[in-house]
């Protein structure tokens, strides 16, 4: 395999990685991915296009992991609560999805801002 | 470099973290901050509790003297094992933090005049009420009292405090509690104030009804009149069955308080004929069911031959509850019960020598006095022929943002001035009003239970209670040696009759209060030959009882009844049988209400609809039952007859004014027909009977009824819709519709929103023998499987047997689950 075809996982791998280890620190905002993704995507040049989609992946795949991992663990007892506030209907699928959402434009725009400097 | 797209890119990014970023508004409500409250390692995600979670821990704290061992049993009730009293005081504030961190700080915040800092402006209203009534002024008195003058108490709620900080101190961000993040704003460092504020709260709770009744009862007397309103608003209660047996022998009063010679003309107004005045809503005020039962039953009455205690404190139903479960063990005592999460120290419970339960008294320890200013700026009032000066008490409500409110207090020979020029309510109409209470004075409430936490003996529980001053409560009593006791204490007014019911003239001394019933005449009986005492909130005493108590409706009849007519006839008790009565839902008030409406009807002239009710309703079983159709039918019946009888006379006023109490037509129906008021002063020409009114009240329920039926809700559970409501009131986090019976004047006394907010059973074996649970859960996250746990049973009027055990044995106990090991550094 070429260098450059494993250049796509390896930058997925490594937004949801690094969006992981920073979100460790609760005292740093929410949204530092962002900078993470925007830094993978300044080393790991692809077309802008690219780069937002694998930080986008990368960043709604660990979200949305964890909190599969988490709302399985609970018994979905928090996420149907909160998804009749926001107001989700009380479907905590909904829920994750938006999770997921979140998690996937905010990391995208991260890469694909990043992607601009080095091109 | 691609500089535009870069900067478009950037500022697209920048954009949406902004509005992710920030709390948005939709429509009168705010969104949390959405990024940050769906991020799954910072939002509402991590406050997800695993289902199978362990609580075992270990916990280094440099503030303690020795080593602490918590063991959590199956319902995450937590028992406490330290070699040092203070050192349990510590864990016990610990555990409280970590389990209901949110709710403390929040009913802290409330009870000091806080909302607006993390609501916003919408909730100044509630905040300026709270701290013209004088509640951050009474914590500041009692914290001052006892920094000086009570080193043990002080020792108490500082470590009780330090416990609170040493959990906040390792809080990570990342495990606020949920509602931190959904409001967005985060917790601060507990102090010793935030304590006593809270015991305001619970003053306020139990006795601020009267700062809304006082001005109710003045602007109905003023539209009334004085005659019209001493009719309807009698303080005659003719099925009275007082805590008191009637016929005890009082003391003679050392205290006879005088009424002012002009007190019927300037004060009561007698003779002065009503005149309708302009107001429209009525504020919030304390719930008016605020009530409980206790009672204790003789070693002579139980199947076992020792005492039993029985204690459910009606309250607001809430969620997290107001109440935390835990057992507390030091060389000097062994306790368990509930406790009140921010208050150090189990508040109703029992230990291994004594059991206690407390109801409220529902005395009037809270008074109005009119002032009158010399002019706007309030530096000066006349007094006792003079003008007398003022001083300033500045309260600086922080808003949401917004810019500070500054609350300018005058502070007078009575107390703080409510209401004035600057702030007024739709009862106040205008008026200068100080308002004086007991709530204000420096008080060791907290003392009397750390006493009762350590009692051995009938002494030690009158020596703890007489601490006692606000709010009133009904301390009930019984002992493994055999005793049983009830007394009402409190800081109790030595009152001439209807003194304070009114708003009183305070332009001189001669309507100030004349002293306070020492505690030794207050009502109080030990081991009666009928083998129980028991208290429901009626009037502690019959007339003869030398001190004037308040207005009859602060005290509600029908629960007292009940309880002492059951218990009465009861023998061999168990506590199986203490269980049932507490959760008994015979309505005892339909029992004489029922024949009483029957007198006036006359079937023949009911249309073919109201026929069928009535039938329905005479068919009952006078259960209020959760499937009973009967309890909705006889209670829909009644307050239409009631509204066809007051509402004339009621409804031509454009002031709030509270409906006469059930009694008075009661009372009325059984004794008399030819009742005057009875007549609908509407129709000019015709005067209506109570019979009359009757049958047109029977006609309007018809209608009601048939809508009901139609909504299927004739039911009593889903036409009383219980529910236990999340302090916030957000549906989501709170849980409707409970499938449970009861209602006002019933044993389980669960309304809509209220009822028994901890039910208790002690029996005081070799071995103590407890049952109690309270509906809610032991933590305060709606992440938790724990949050809501015990509503559903308690909804079924079950009972958990509650472990009190030494620590050896507790340790091996099968239902013993985790460990929390607290180590001095």
């Amino acid at each position: 395999m070429k260098m450059n075809q494993l250049k796509i996982p390896i930058s997925i791998l490594l937004s949801a990685i690094l969006t992981f280890a920073i979100g460790i620190y609760a005292a740093l905002p929410w949204w530092s991915f962002v900078i993470t993704n925007a830094i993978i995507s300044m080393v790991i040049v692809q077309k802008p296009w690219i780069s937002f989609l694998t930080g986008a992946i990368g960043v709604s795949l660990i979200w949305v992991g964890l909190a599969l991992g988490i709302d399985s663990a609970n018994n979905h007892i928090l996420s149907t609560k909160v998804a009749q506030i926001l107001p989700l209907g009380g479907s905590y699928i909904k829920l994750i999805m938006v999770t997921g959402i979140i998690g996937f434009l905010l990391g995208g725009l991260g890469s694909l801002t990043g992607s601009f400097v080095r091109k | 470099m691609r500089l535009l797209p870069l900067i478009a890119s950037a500022v697209v990014t920048v954009a949406l973290i902004s509005v992710l970023d920030k709390q948005l508004t939709i429509g009168s409500s705010k969104t949390p901050k959405l990024g940050y409250f769906l991020s799954p390692q910072q939002g509402f995600w991590k406050n997800a509790e695993k289902v199978e979670s362990s609580f075992d821990a270990s916990i280094v704290a440099s503030e303690l003297k020795g080593n602490v061992d918590v063991y959590m049993d199956d319902r995450l009730v937590p028992h406490i094992y330290a070699d040092h009293d203070e050192d349990a005081y510590f864990v016990q504030g610990y555990l409280h933090a970590k389990f209901r961190l949110w709710q403390m700080d929040f009913q802290t915040r409330v009870a000091s005049g806080r909302l607006s800092e993390i609501a916003g402006a919408d909730k100044l209203s509630i905040d300026r009420f709270f701290r013209r009534l004088g509640m951050v002024y009474g914590a500041e008195q009692t914290e001052k009292y006892i920094d000086e003058n009570n080193p043990v108490m002080k020792a108490t709620v500082d470590a009780y405090t330090a416990g609170v900080n040493a959990y906040l101190k390792q809080l990570a961000p990342e495990d606020l509690p949920f509602e931190y993040k959904l409001m967005n704003y985060e917790p601060e460092a507990w102090t010793p104030k935030k304590t006593y504020l809270f015991l305001m709260f619970m003053s306020y709770d139990l006795t601020g009804r009267a700062a809304s009744a006082d001005l109710q009862l003045t602007n109905t007397r003023d539209y009334l009149g004085y005659d019209l309103f001493d009719k309807l608003y009698t303080n005659q209660q003719d099925s009275l069955d007082p805590i008191i047996p009637k016929g005890t022998n009082f003391a003679k009063a050392s205290i006879v308080p005088i009424k002012p010679i002009n007190a019927d003309s300037n004060y009561l107004r007698k003779g002065i004929l009503g005149v309708a005045n302009n107001s429209t809503a009525t504020p919030e005020a304390p719930d008016k069911n605020n009530g409980s039962n206790n009672w204790a039953v003789g070693g002579s009455k139980t199947k076992s031959g020792r005492p039993i205690l029985c204690s459910d404190p009606h309250l607001g139903l809430n969620l997290p509850s107001l109440w935390y479960e835990v057992q507390i063990t030091t060389p000097t005592h062994s306790t368990y019960g509930a406790s009140f999460p921010g208050s150090p120290a189990v508040i109703i419970g029992f230990n291994d020598s004594v059991a206690w339960g407390v109801t409220n008294a529902g005395r009037d320890v809270l008074d109005y006095y009119e002032l009158k200013f010399k002019d706007s700026t309030q530096k000066e009032y006349w007094f006792n022929g003079q003008w007398q000066a003022t001083t300033n008490r500045t309260e600086i409500i922080k808003v949401k943002d917004s810019a500070d409110v500054i609350e300018n207090i005058a502070m007078t020979h009575w107390g703080p001035t409510m209401f004035d020029g600057h702030y007024q309510n739709p009862q106040s109409m205008g008026r200068n009003l100080a308002v004086k209470w007991t709530g204000h004075n420096a008080s060791t409430g907290v003392e009397t239970f750390y006493k009762l936490n350590r009692a051995k003996n009938f002494d030690d529980y009158i020596a703890a209670i007489s601490l006692w001053k606000c709010p009133g409560q009904n301390f009930a009593f019984a002992s493994k040696t055999g005793d049983i006791a009830i007394k009402q204490q409190g800081s109790f007014v030595a009152r001439w009759e209807r003194q304070g019911d009114f708003i009183m003239p305070g332009q001189d001394s001669s309507y100030d209060w004349q002293g306070i019933i020492p505690n030794e005449e207050n009502p109080f009986i030990k081991n009666p030959e009928r083998g129980f005492i028991s208290s429901a909130n009626q009037k502690s005493v019959e007339p003869l009882y030398p001190y004037y108590l308040g207005t009859a409706a602060s005290f509600p009849l029908y629960r007292g009844i009940s309880v002492n007519k059951r218990l009465q006839g009861m023998n061999q008790i168990t506590p199986e049988d203490m269980m049932h009565l507490q959760t008994d839902n015979y309505n005892v008030f339909a029992l004489t209400a029922r024949p009483a409406l029957n007198k006036f009807i006359d079937p023949t002239k009911l249309s073919v609809d109201a026929q069928r009710w009535v039938k329905q309703m005479n068919d009952w079983d006078l259960y209020n039952n959760e499937h009973s159709t009967g309890i909705t039918i006889f209670k829909t019946i009644w307050d239409s007859v009631e509204n066809a009888v007051w509402g004339d006379e009621l409804a031509g006023a454009s002031v709030p004014l509270t409906k006469p109490e059930d009694f008075v037509l009661l009372d009325q129906m059984c004794k008399d027909t030819n009742f005057s008021i009875a007549d609908d002063i509407r129709t000019k020409n015709k005067v209506e009977t109570l019979r009359e009114e009757v049958m047109i009240g029977i006609e309007n329920a018809t209608q009601k009824l048939l809508s009901l039926e139609k909504e299927n809700k004739l039911e009593w559970a889903s036409f009383k819709a219980t529910r236990v409501t999340h302090l916030t009131k957000i549906p989501a986090l709170s849980r409707l519709n409970l499938p449970i019976g009861g209602g006002v004047n019933i044993l389980n006394a669960t309304t809509d929103v209220h009822g028994p907010s901890w039910r208790m059973v002690v029996h005081l074996t070799d071995e103590i023998e407890a049952y109690g649970l309270y509906p809610g859960g032991q933590s305060g996250n709606p992440g938790s499987p724990y949050y809501d746990s015990f509503v559903d049973y308690w909804a079924a009027g079950k009972y958990y047997r509650l472990l009190f055990l030494p620590k050896d044995k507790l340790v091996n106990h099968e239902r013993t689950k985790w460990h929390i090991q607290f180590k001095t550094a």
